[in-house]
């Protein structure tokens, strides 16, 4: 099975040579650890629920002597982007983290850095938009921000922020765009999770200091971001454009090496898990990943041929790696846990819009779940399986799952007595 | 007046060509900004005039590195750039923030505060031409009482005062905060000199006149200057530590009128508006003089010919109240 989990096990995980130590952290402290370790010069960030711990550790990082960095307490979101865009203009390694509104306040900046072209690294905690006011997981803060020319991870594990983060240096100043690495509020944030440190010396190994390839510098005065008119605007898009098309390959490579390296590895853009005979794929992203293993594996030992898609990377979207599943599978459902009012969820937007053009196009199947912190149990992915192995075809646009309203007939979709019509896969 | 007489730098690092209007206040501040401080600065220009001043792309006028950023972030970018210079070890780089007075007054006054707060190493200067000009003339929070533009038109101009930013900075504590004029060029780069020699966030506020935008002749932008001073419109004086007040020169005393007059802006004005502002400009030097110590009411920041004593002002000021009293 090409369904190799990244998440500690992999090829060596916390026993590898690589590992430092092992240390249980939550999801936050492994992005402030990460930071450290990749010798970061400059952080500027303010407080928001559930990204405090984040800066929190990285205070207490800076403090104790133990990373030389600048770090600025700013008065705002707006202003962390800011400082970030000015150190990394000045040629050194810029971070913040942030969540939800925060985001939502750095729009305009998220633009800035990236018409910039400057390699700035930002976690961001997914939660949910206000109002009202939630504090727990959605996606929908981040995704608002997909077409500012970030590059967006999404994590699963604690352990897979951490190698992100460090693997988001080597890609960001490798094309000169910013990447934005977001886990999932409290269900990452605040969990606590075995996390390999790697050794510091095979970090810088990996991710040499910054060598930037344009800067301010007094020896060499020129003006950035000035007026530029009609004749010359659309190229700059198109470099933009095509850094971001670059970025695929840049990604893969810089996975691999890191795996390598570290014995680690999380695909690339996706990672497949139970895919190779499977029928029907559910594709999703962050944590939600991890609970539908757990669904796969229960369904597989029931014999459905069913599989996962996890979507790591939203920009650049895994456009190749999207058609070459639909290639060989009969449906594909999509759990997005994100709503684009007037429109559907924005990762089922996305892939129908890859398939478009595509050779082979399944019946896509577009579901929402899971907004605000509603938990997404092994059942509600249950539930998307049924309606995938039931349906031929989606009875609408969106399918919302685990909606009050309708949760007085559940279980909504029953699974079928028998695998009956569906192949049952070999080996389960 | 007497003739005054001093040597400006002589090394000219803004290059002509630029795209500044005959008579902008705002360009001489670049051009003495850069003669003060030399080619070991960076600027950071959020949108105002200057954003298109510089010259498009591929031109740059400023003769140093220039990083154009968005309209409420001078403060925020100058900070970042100047953290940034120092992690990679570049300790006498000099960061100036140059801002109109929307980005200063207005959008950009929370991280302007913030990093007046934070006493960040940087200089920030404010290009004050009271208005939203490069816009095209909107009122902002630095427009004076009375003035038309575009957003308060004659038939009903600004009905509020300009906001004092200098009161609002001084509270901040920073260690140095100036105002300047481009009628007394020696004056300017002088602050800005002793400015570049103090450690942490310095604020100068330049009066900047703006023909098109106030509605007078290129040419007098230096006289409009000078009487915006001797009226009391536009003390010139700094602070230290928010709390140490030293007037820079002391004021003739001329009526507000002769100044207004000057300029299109206020052509609606009736007398009974412009007593009304004589006695606000009054009443804020009243104020301003309250804090001036007594010892140091004028203090030129370069030993040149100190004109009349202090205590004449404080006496007149003295007087003025007791007369009120």
């Amino acid at each position: 099975m090409n369904g190799k989990n990244g998440n500690n096990s992999g090829n060596g995980g916390l026993l590898h040579p690589s590992v430092d130590k092992v240390l249980v952290i939550e999801g936050t402290h492994a992005a402030s650890y990460a930071v450290k370790l990749a010798r970061v010069q400059v952080i500027a960030a303010y407080p928001i629920t559930p990204q405090t711990s984040v800066v929190e550790k990285l205070s207490e990082i800076v403090s104790q002597g133990d990373l030389a960095a600048k770090f600025i307490k700013v008065e705002s979101e707006h202003s962390a982007m800011a400082c970030c865009i000015g150190s990394s203009i000045s040629g050194a390694r810029a971070f913040t983290a942030t969540s939800s509104q925060g985001l939502a306040l750095m729009h305009e900046l998220l633009h800035w850095a990236a018409g910039s072209r400057l390699p700035i690294v930002m976690v961001n905690v997914n939660r949910a938009m206000a109002p009202p006011w939630s504090i727990y997981v959605d996606h929908n803060d981040s995704l608002s921000q997909r077409d500012t020319g970030w590059l967006q991870f999404y994590a699963e594990s604690n352990q897979e922020v951490m190698d992100t983060v460090l693997q988001a240096y080597k890609i960001a100043e490798t094309v000169s765009l910013p990447i934005m690495i977001n886990l999932d509020a409290f269900v990452l944030s605040h969990t606590s999770e075995p996390v390999a440190i790697p050794k510091q010396e095979l970090v810088d190994e990996f991710l040499p200091a910054r060598k930037p390839s344009f800067r301010i510098d007094t020896a060499d005065p020129k003006a950035f971001g000035a007026l530029i008119g009609p004749d010359a605007y659309m190229e700059m898009r198109y470099k933009l454009y095509s850094a971001m098309e670059d970025a695929r390959a840049v990604i893969r490579d810089v996975d691999s090496e890191f795996a390598e390296k570290f014995g680690r590895s999380y695909g690339g853009l996706v990672e497949e898990y139970c895919t190779e005979d499977a029928e029907i794929v559910l594709m999703t992203s962050a944590t939600a990943v991890s609970t539908a293993r757990i669904a796969v594996d229960e369904l597989r030992s029931m014999g459905f041929p069913v599989g996962l898609v996890k979507v790591r990377a939203f920009r650049p979207f895994p456009v190749d790696e999207i058609r070459a599943i639909a290639g060989r599978v009969k449906k594909i459902g999509i759990m997005d846990r994100n709503v684009s009012f007037g429109a559907t969820g924005i990762i089922y937007q996305e892939t129908k819009a890859v398939l478009y053009n595509a050779p082979v196009r399944p019946p896509l199947f577009g579901f929402i779940a899971g907004l605000g912190g509603r938990d997404i149990t092994p059942e509600t992915i249950k539930e998307i399986f049924s309606y995938l192995l039931n349906h031929d075809e989606p009875e609408s646009e969106t399918i919302w799952i685990g909606l009050k309203s309708k949760s007085a007939k559940q279980p909504e979709h029953p699974l079928p007595q028998n695998p009956g019509g569906q192949k049952k896969s070999e080996g389960v | 007046m007497g003739q005054i007489k001093f040597q400006l730098p002589p090394e000219e690092i803004l290059a002509p060509g630029h795209f500044a209007c005959p008579g902008c206040g705002g360009t001489l501040t670049m051009r003495y900004l850069l003669k003060a401080l030399g080619r070991k600065t960076v600027v950071v220009i959020p949108a105002c005039c200057w954003s298109v001043i510089d010259g498009p792309v591929p031109y740059s006028a400023a003769g140093v590195p220039v990083f154009h950023t968005a309209f409420e972030t001078a403060a925020s970018t100058a900070c970042g750039i100047k953290a940034g210079l120092e992690s990679q070890g570049d300790h006498e780089t000099t960061v100036v923030a140059f801002a109109g007075d929307g980005g200063t007054f207005d959008i950009g006054f929370q991280a302007l505060s913030g990093a007046a707060e934070r006493n960040e190493d940087f200089m920030y200067i404010c290009y004050d031409n009271e208005a939203y000009m490069n816009t095209g003339i909107q009122r902002s929070s630095a427009t004076p009482f009375g003035a038309w533009t575009t957003t308060t038109p004659a038939e009903s101009p600004k009905a509020e005062n300009k906001k004092n930013m200098v009161e609002i900075l001084a509270a901040h504590r920073i260690p140095y905060l100036a105002t300047a004029s481009v009628a007394y060029p020696d004056d300017m780069i002088a602050k800005i000199q002793k400015a570049h020699d103090i450690h942490g966030f310095r604020f100068i506020h330049v009066f900047s006149p703006c023909p098109p935008g106030w509605k007078f002749e290129p040419e007098d932008s230096i006289k409009i200057s000078r009487m915006a001073i001797e009226s009391k419109v536009f003390p010139l004086l700094e602070i230290f530590n928010g709390v140490d007040y030293r007037l820079s020169r002391e004021p003739a005393g001329t009526p507000v009128t002769d100044y207004i007059k000057m300029q299109g802006r206020f052509r609606h004005l009736g007398e009974k508006q412009i007593e009304q502002i004589q006695t606000y400009v009054d009443e804020e030097w009243e104020r301003l003089v309250r804090k001036l110590a007594p010892e140091q009411h004028l203090h030129q920041p370069e030993s040149r010919v100190a004109s009349k004593a202090a205590k004449v002002i404080l006496a007149k000021s003295q007087s003025r109240k007791g007369a009120t009293s």
